[in-house]
């Protein structure tokens, strides 16, 4: 009895073994590699570091081999994993106006000093599939370098605008000690640290959405990419016994600071406000719905009204994670009918109750 | 796989005098006072005595010690009524637990109270918030005996019906403070007493009359 | 799961029970204080398990704080050893901490649950875990935490009780099956987990401890032994559990909580015992005692 619902052992080890059969596919084709994956599938890379949680290209690779390339069960693997690792320092904050751009690009003006770095992106290929692609052994493209290096501290461009006045400060002078969600449950009102940790990992598609629906009326954003750059940050941290920081490595993150117009309340005078972004590894679309959304939940704190999901941080925060999200959803898989048979024998009851009044209208209705 | 216990080295810290040992295996000895200190929390008015044995350093009787190892850590800032001066204990401390020690009694997760005559009022403790009442300090208060003190009759939740306790050395004042205590329930402070390797669990719910 | 298991890079195993020592004295400490205050939501700082979110982490991380090498460990869901999530559970354990493991509820030391209170009754020093989705009784009324954690700190419970009470206006009477709310030591209103109401009463002066961790929302509560849960009811639509015609087909008793089992397309159908342990161990005491098991309904 209850083959479908009751497995042994023995049936749980056999899904192991089917889903390492599916993995594998047909074994005369060559195996990826770890290298082929964080080589030729960077971005899927990236996107697993970052929602993982994890600067390490080569576990994110195997988590994505491991996965079968389902970007949320490979950022689940890396999580897990990130549990059982040590925590050896904390990183001093990476300053990301000593990057080294790759890419970098701003809305709000036509030129910005250090100029414009249009950079590896997708933006302005034609979305035409590349048959050439299918064949192996294709010749490598190569870029041609300007003749000038990038200069190397390149200002942020909202820099520029603070020293106008024009544009809200972010007070933090980073001395305060920093909310820590991997270590501490969530609490609200949720602070600015708080928020953007829970941002940087949350669900990119979720973020889109949310983002998306801020500039359709739901919410107030009228936003300007103030500045979206791409490149290397040096992570450093101090070691107690040197007292003075060292570098231990040098990541690819990927920035944006979002300039929204703000009319100003009576103690605020008139001026622009940012929203921020920032992800490990190249990720545009999720680093600029991250400011996006950062923006619109700064809604209370700037006096504005909450109205609209975006602008909603328990809605938002609580709900922005998919490896929670995805593990509530999925538990419905698991046996309930306990439950079950709880709920079937009232509605039962309801049911034999709501005919046996029908059935006394029907009768006094008839008489 | 291998299941391994995770045996945390640290360099060795030059004092003048050697430096108490700590649990001998961490994993499973802190586990196992643990269990025992679950165990008086949820059968408050027991003596639990403790599974694992410790040369303390002065003024801690074993049985404190093995609590400070088994709960304590650099999340938990701790009050000492020794004050900070005793250097073999806060270098004990600091060492086994890397435990942060405080000044105010208001801002501790813990409180280690070696001489109960030193006992401040429990209202100096941090009493917990209206929404967080399990922020509050949790103390710890070493006697001379648990047993032979005045007959108390203890009744709450994890005693079935009432259970007479007598915690000897305690100042006058304590269970009053303990009434005023339980009015601010759900906040309010929590408490071991220890004596030689044994322990009682009070948790605030607990209602105690002469 | 395993496959995260069988991760090579990290050289080295992972630590007894898979937690680090750090958090499981995080986690202890609020067990500690869980049992201190009955029935409040301890807020923790829940970890990322190699198990989805929703399948029992909260329950696996309590579990793992204070379970030792002299425990008997129990994992039931539904009320069933052998169910497939109560089997991995209790296989991760049986990984990661060597531990030895039982179906006997009375030979257990720790027990986790998804879904039931075990049949027979639990004993002093006996641990419960149940699993929990989600922990906050008022949720569904009530979405923000904000607000849900100011009405538990004022006892604020009104909105639960007219709920309740919109039941009785509408069906007649109180319309929840399981996950039934109760205040415990009569201040704070706890969400039983998804346990049919059936087991409610078996919360209330357990000799046993009980704790109920949820991982995902990262709040662990308890209930201590010999301690009031008072399922809400009213005076005129006072609370009752679930009752059967029949008897359990498989062992005959009459007072366990019961499964229906469809047997064929005809819409024929058996009701046997949840709780497999209980129903094999009044299996075999009915068999010693060679009595004939009643007629099936």
């Amino acid at each position: 009895m209850y083959v479908a619902v009751k497995g042994g052992e023995q049936a749980i080890l056999n899904t192991h073994k089917m889903i390492s059969e599916a993995r594998r596919g047909d074994p005369a084709i060559a195996e990826l590699t770890l290298t082929q994956i964080s080589e030729q599938l960077r971005l899927a890379v990236d996107r697993v570091m970052a929602e993982g949680s994890v600067y390490d290209r080569e576990l994110a690779a195997l988590a994505l081999k491991q996965a079968q390339g389902d970007a949320m069960e490979a950022i689940f693997l890396l999580r897990a994993y990130r549990t059982t690792l040590p925590r050896i320092a904390m990183s001093e904050p990476v300053d990301t106006s000593r990057m080294t751009i790759r890419r970098r690009i701003s809305a709000t003006f036509k030129d910005v000093p250090g100029g414009q770095v249009l950079g590896p992106t997708y933006d302005y290929t034609h979305r035409l599939l590349d048959f050439e692609l299918a064949a192996e052994g294709l010749e490598r493209v190569r870029a041609t370098s300007a003749a000038e290096p990038l200069e190397e501290n390149v200002p942020r461009v909202v820099d520029l605008l603070h020293h106008e006045g024009v544009l809200q400060e972010d007070n933090d002078d980073g001395n305060d000690e920093v909310f820590d969600l991997t270590r501490q449950p969530m609490s609200f009102p949720a602070g600015r640290d708080q928020r953007l940790q829970s941002l940087a990992r949350a669900d990119e598609g979720f973020l889109l959405g949310l983002a998306y629906s801020t500039t359709r009326g739901y919410g107030f954003n009228h936003p300007f990419v103030g500045e979206l750059r791409l490149g290397e940050v040096t992570v450093e941290i101090v070691p107690e016994e040197l007292g003075f920081p060292i570098a231990i490595a040098d990541v690819t993150v990927t920035e944006c600071q979002m300039i929204n117009s703000f009319q100003g309340t009576a103690e605020q005078p008139p001026q622009f406000t940012r929203g921020y972004g920032l992800t490990f590894g190249h990720n545009e679309g999720k680093a600029m719905s991250m400011s996006l959304v950062d923006r619109s939940l700064r809604a209370r704190e700037l006096g504005e009204d909450v109205r609209h999901p975006a602008q909603n941080e328990e809605f938002v925060l609580s709900h922005a994670d998919n490896v929670e999200g995805n593990g509530l959803i999925t538990h419905y898989k698991l046996p309930h009918y306990v439950d079950f048979q709880a709920e079937l024998q009232l509605v039962r009851q309801l049911r034999a109750e709501y005919e046996a009044a029908r059935a006394v209208q029907t009768k006094e209705a008839a008489e | 796989m291998t299941v391994r216990s995770d045996t945390s080295f640290r360099s060795a810290v030059s004092t003048d005098a050697p430096l108490k040992p700590g649990f001998a295996d961490p994993v499973f000895d802190s586990q196992a006072v643990f269990r025992d200190l679950l165990v008086a929390t949820a059968y408050p008015g027991r003596i639990v005595s403790l599974d694992r044995k410790l040369t303390a350093p002065r003024p801690f009787s074993s049985a404190t010690a093995a609590l400070c190892l088994s709960l304590m850590d650099f999340e938990t800032p701790a009050w000492l009524d020794t004050g900070l001066d005793n250097n073999e204990l806060t270098a004990w401390l600091r060492f086994h637990c890397s435990l942060p020690l405080t000044k105010t009694a208001a801002n501790a997760r813990f409180a280690i109270v070696s001489d109960p005559a030193n006992l401040p009022p429990l209202q100096a403790f941090h009493q917990g918030d209206v929404e967080y009442p399990d922020r509050s300090t949790t103390l710890i208060i070493q006697v001379p005996s648990l047993a032979d003190g005045p007959a108390m009759t203890w009744m709450g939740p994890g005693i079935n019906g009432s259970i007479k306790v007598g915690i000897a050395g305690l100042p006058p004042q304590f269970w009053t403070d303990w009434d005023l205590n339980r009015e601010l329930y759900p906040r309010g402070i929590d408490v071991f007493f220890t004596s030689g390797n044994d322990l009682i669990g009070l948790p605030r719910t607990i209602k105690v009359e002469a | 799961m395993s496959g995260t298991m069988n991760t090579d890079l990290g050289g080295d195993g992972y630590n007894f029970a898979f937690l680090d020592e750090q958090t499981k004295r995080m986690i202890r400490r609020t067990l500690l204080k869980a049992l201190s205050i009955p029935g409040y939501q301890v807020p923790f700082g829940g970890r990322e398990m190699p198990l989805a979110s929703g399948w029992g982490t909260g329950g696996l991380q309590v579990t793992a704080s204070v379970l030792g090498p002299n425990d008997r460990l129990k994992v039931i869901d539904q009320g069933a050893d052998d169910t497939t999530n109560a089997v991995s559970i209790r296989r991760f354990f049986h990984t990661v901490a060597n531990v030895a493991v039982t179906e006997s509820t009375e030979q257990a030391t720790i027990i986790q649950t998804r879904h039931r209170v075990p049949e027979a009754p639990l004993k002093e020093g006996q641990i419960l875990v149940y699993q929990v989705p989600e922990p906050e009784p008022l949720r569904r009324l009530i979405p923000r935490e904000s607000e849900t954690r100011k009405m538990h700190a004022y006892a604020e419970y009104g909105t639960m009780q007219v709920t309740l009470y919109e039941d009785i206006a509408r069906f007649g009477r109180i319309a929840r099956t399981y996950d039934y709310p109760a205040i415990v030591n009569g201040r704070f209103l706890m969400s039983p987990s998804p346990i049919p109401k059936f087991d409610n009463p078996k919360i209330a002066n357990n000799p046993a401890m009980q704790f109920w961790g949820a991982g995902r929302e990262k709040r662990i509560y308890a209930v201590p032994p010999y301690t009031t849960a008072h399922s809400l009811d009213f005076d005129d639509h006072p609370f009752e559990v679930q009752s059967w015609k029949g008897c359990c087909a498989l062992c005959g008793s009459t007072m366990s909580y019961l499964d229906e089992v469809i047997t064929d397309d005809k819409g024929s159908r058996m009701f046997v015992c949840s709780d497999t342990d209980f129903c094999t161990t009044h299996q075999a005491k009915a068999a010693a005692q060679t009595k004939v098991v009643g007629e099936h309904s």
